[in-house]
């Protein structure tokens, strides 16, 4: 069977001055794959999401994200995907259905449609009496998994989120990845980027950056079995080793 | 032998926050102790009220037979700090950083350069190089090095390796190991379950409670009942089939499988048949040894 | 002492690394003396002067002659009376009235001495200031040509010079004591609690708390950079309004280089404070900014005459620094008084700045909150 590609990166280059960020990515992403996308800080993660969710402009290259190019349609490319990052991703002075509300209307959402979702969703994840609490008064676990229903409350096709869960207790973790197999399941792509290496082998599939390079790329139990590793972060010391 | 940290019924409270609730554990002589817990467990807390920091509500800190209270001066002098966000001047070089720890602390680097030399060896080439253009690897063993530099007998490291690339925390460690020689005491704290198996004793900390104290390898062993790794390429299928099996106690995605406990610590091939009905057809399910998440896991259930 | 030098040679190099702190601490004051000195002052150039000529003699006939060939002045008319004088003003025709006395040539023969006024328009401050020393060299000048080569003490025709509308002229070169309290309190009071609160942002402080370094020690290696920079400033400006707009301290220069280095620790004990009780940077700059920057701009006679002010903001401004500071400079440097003129806010200056120092010592933690 020929899974469907909602991500094709081919020869990407992301030059800034001199520095080359992205040297020569290809990859590809599957339709409800949960892809993770691993380096060192600095490795050129960071410069890769922004080309990917449409931020930010390949030098040259070839990037299609769920069916656009993300030279000629950055705002198609916006407008189909999902993006959650631990920190920022919530107004920490707004309520919880206010930041629903908000991006439901960023998005374009009708208000019916809205409300309707804002129910579903919090009956899901048990937030009934969280609701109308600022977000700042919600302990870190109920803010991830409220962050992530938010960026993907408009169904995109696929949705990045950018170290999702350091520093959470081991229940809280569990609980998100959970959500993360769900949302997969549903049909939405994940791309989770991280440094944190025990993250990956959740993923399907993993991608591993250095110096602006992918140097590894494939399941994580295929990885571990190349290199005659027993984690993920094994292989990681194994081949990439960061510049100071 | 010699106790570095005795701490007994030690209480913090910020406002509505109970940060640490009646926390009493010893610390020995050249020990790497651990405290392994998540964000807002109450590390950070506890750190400073054995640097002096803060003064506890409640309970007695005793650091390397000083009271923390009343001895604060003396004992400042023999404690090297590192806290979670690396103490750095961003905007001097690494050289200057140091220079400017060693003179701060009364000493000069040449004084004690063996003491660091393995660690600053990775850093010197870049020492022209201001704090803030290094890695996280980089910054974190400059902070170490800073630390170091006047020889303390007690490494307080908050959370030394959060943020750092997996090559730099493996090093990192390495580094602490040889510290052992010096007889230089280490308490660390971390985020990363499996960095426990690196110190010699930890504490499992959550919502500011002790949940254990022992060796990793104890602790591992404490696990109550026999685990399970059960696998499927549909995980999310597999997680919530697993759940509604009535012999099911627990089920946890746990990397690329999913952990399970069972009624009576067995299952039988009647498992299968039950998956299949849910269109899982391709799970495995094998026995499995229970690391240091899962006893945490189980710790912090039975605490609720 | 040697931890002591070592940090305050790291808070050089923190200001000296730091591009932006360069800036304010050199790049503002040289900007705003000369923004205060050239745009806000504009040269004058056939500014309109009336004549009010009472005597009609030939010598206020020489005077006004005089006026009108300088190239600055042009002659908008010569009036009847008095009256015609707030006329003229109001409606723009004349910045300047000159006033001749009657029998201004019979004094000024017989009795070697003559007065005449100069009203001036004082709703436009440094213009009329500009125009009224113009007026006045100009009627210097006459006064050497009339007494022969001799160079005489006493004037011989002696302008007295009344302003209209803003009697006391209040922003009469005004611009570099304002200046110099803006900047001393800027720099003092907002880089200090800056870069104290940033170790605390930072991380930094923890360890320094747990360093062996006392609280007094980093207080102290703080503060002397600042102590010592914005002392040169002080110099830096005083030299800078002398070459530039040929303005001398007319007082003793001793006393108020004393006077700055006073004022100097009250702003940076108030800074200590603010760094004492702000977490972040932010925090910092916004108390700096709202406690003590608009108070001084706004409320201590800077650019508002305190006179004008309702009752109430004269209150507020009892309690800022800077209105006691500008008075002390403003006397010494223009008005050339001596100690005796300045005690009394000096000493005011004094428990301020004591109250401060007692304050943030008191409030400098040393365990965090």
């Amino acid at each position: 069977m020929m899974k469907n590609r909602v991500i094709i990166v081919r020869n990407l280059v992301k030059r800034f001055g001199k520095f080359i960020a992205n040297d020569n990515l290809s990859f590809e992403v599957y339709e409800g794959e949960i892809f993770g996308f691993l380096g060192a800080n600095g490795a050129g993660k960071t410069t890769a999401l922004r080309i990917l969710s449409g931020l930010s402009e390949p030098t040259s290259g070839e990037v299609i994200v769920a069916g656009f190019d993300a030279k000629k349609q950055p705002e198609q490319i916006k407008k189909n995907i999902g993006y959650m990052c631990q920190k920022f991703s919530l107004y920490e002075d707004l309520t919880a259905k206010e930041n629903i509300m908000l991006y439901g209307g960023i998005y374009g959402m009708s208000k019916t449609l809205i409300k309707e979702r804002t129910d579903e969703l919090l009956d899901k994840l048990n937030f009934r009496e969280y609701g109308d609490r600022l977000i700042s008064d919600l302990p870190l676990g109920l803010k991830q998994k409220l962050a992530l229903s938010v960026a993907v409350l408009h169904e995109p096709k696929i949705v990045f989120l950018d170290e999702p869960t350091g520093g959470v207790d081991p229940i809280t973790r569990r609980q998100f990845w959970e959500m993360i197999y769900e949302t997969a399941y549903r049909g939405i792509t994940v791309f989770v980027t991280t440094h944190y290496m025990d993250e990956a082998e959740y993923c399907d599939r993993i991608s591993i950056m250095s110096d602006g390079k992918i140097v590894a790329l494939d399941t994580p139990a295929e990885l571990k079995r190349q290199y005659n590793a027993k984690s993920v972060e094994e292989v990681f010391i194994k081949i990439a080793r960061p510049k100071p | 032998m010699q106790k570095i940290i005795e701490a007994s019924d030690i209480s913090k409270r910020f406002g509505e926050t109970q940060a640490l609730k009646d926390i009493s554990f010893s610390v020995n002589e050249s020990e790497i102790f651990g405290f392994i817990g998540p964000d807002g467990a109450g590390k950070t807390t506890l750190f400073r009220i054995i640097t002096t920091l803060l003064l506890p509500d409640d309970g007695e800190m005793k650091v390397l037979g000083m009271d923390s209270k009343t001895e604060f001066k003396e004992l400042r002098k023999n404690i090297g700090y590192m806290p979670g966000r690396f103490s750095l001047y961003q905007d001097l070089s690494v050289e200057e950083n140091l220079n400017f720890y060693a003179t701060v602390f009364g000493t000069t680097v040449k004084e004690n350069y063996d003491l660091i030399s393995d660690i600053y060896s990775h850093i010197e080439p870049f020492k022209k190089r201001l704090a803030g253009n290094l890695s996280g690897g980089m910054k974190q063993k400059l902070a170490l090095s800073c630390a170091l530099i006047h020889k303390p007998k007690l490494l307080v490291l908050d959370e030394p390796t959060t943020g750092v690339d997996a090559v730099s925390r493996s090093e990192f460690w390495e580094m602490l190991k040889k510290l052992k020689q010096y007889k230089i005491t280490i308490i660390v704290s971390t985020p990363y379950m499996d960095e426990a198996m690196r110190c010699d004793r930890v504490a499992l900390i959550q919502n500011g409670k002790i949940l254990s104290i022992d060796n990793p390898e104890k602790i591992k062993q404490g696990y109550s009942r026999k685990l399970f790794s059960a696998k499927a390429p549909e995980k999310y299928k597999l997680i919530d089939a697993l759940r509604k099996y009535p012999e099911t106690i627990t089920a946890y995605p746990f990397g690329d499988s999913v952990h399970v406990t069972f009624t009576g610590d067995k299952y039988d091939s009647s498992i299968y048949t039950y998956l299949g009905k849910l269109g899982i057809n391709d799970a495995v399910i094998s026995v499995t040894e229970a690391g240091i998440e899962d006893r945490f896991l189980e710790l912090m259930n039975k605490a609720e | 002492m040697k931890r002591f030098l070592g940090f305050v040679k790291k808070e050089f190099l923190h200001i000296f690394r730091d591009f932006r702190t360069l800036i304010i601490l050199f790049g503002i004051p040289t900007a705003q003396i000369l923004i205060f000195g050239f745009v806000v002052s504009t040269d004058i150039k056939d500014a309109k002067v009336a004549f009010l000529d009472l005597s009609k003699d030939e010598v206020t006939q020489k005077i006004s002659d005089k006026i009108c060939s300088s190239g600055f002045f042009r002659r908008a008319g010569d009036l009847e009376n008095y009256d015609e004088i707030d006329l003229v003003m109001k409606k723009g025709k004349a910045k300047a009235v000159v006033v001749f006395g009657a029998n201004f040539g019979v004094d000024l023969i017989s009795q070697n001495k003559a007065t005449m006024s100069i009203i001036a328009d004082g709703s436009e401050p440094n213009t009329a200031t500009l125009i009224t020393n113009y007026l006045t060299a100009i009627v210097t000048d006459f006064n050497r040509e009339f007494a022969g080569s001799s160079l005489s003490d006493n004037l011989l025709v002696q302008p007295e010079v009344r302003m209209f509308y803003n009697p006391e002229m209040k922003g009469h070169f005004m611009f570099v004591p304002g200046v110099i309290t803006l900047i001393l309190t800027l720099i003092c009071a907002l880089m200090t609690s800056i870069t104290i609160t940033k170790e605390k942002e930072f991380g930094t402080m923890e360890v320094l708390l747990v360093s062996p370094l006392k609280p007094l020690q980093i207080i102290l290696g703080k503060v002397t950079p600042y102590f010592l920079l914005s002392f040169i400033n002080v110099i830096f400006i005083l030299l800078l309004s002398f070459f530039v707009f040929d303005l001398p301290v007319k007082g003793s220069l001793v006393l108020l280089l004393a006077e700055s280095m006073l004022y100097i620790l009250m702003s940076l004990s108030f800074g200590i404070l603010i760094s004492a009780i702000s977490k972040t940077i932010q925090q910092a700059i916004f108390i700096s900014f709202l406690g003590l920057m608009l108070p001084t701009i706004l409320l201590s006679g800077f650019i508002f005459p305190l006179e004008n002010m309702p009752e109430a903001y004269d209150w507020v401004s009892a309690f800022l620094p800077p209105r006691y500071f500008i008075v002390i400079i403003k006397n010494i440097m223009i008005k050339g008084t001596g100690f005796l003129y300045v005690w009394k806010e000096t000493l005011i200056l004094m428990i301020m700045t004591t109250l401060f120092i007692g304050l943030s010592v008191r409030n400098f933690k040393l365990r965090l909150q």
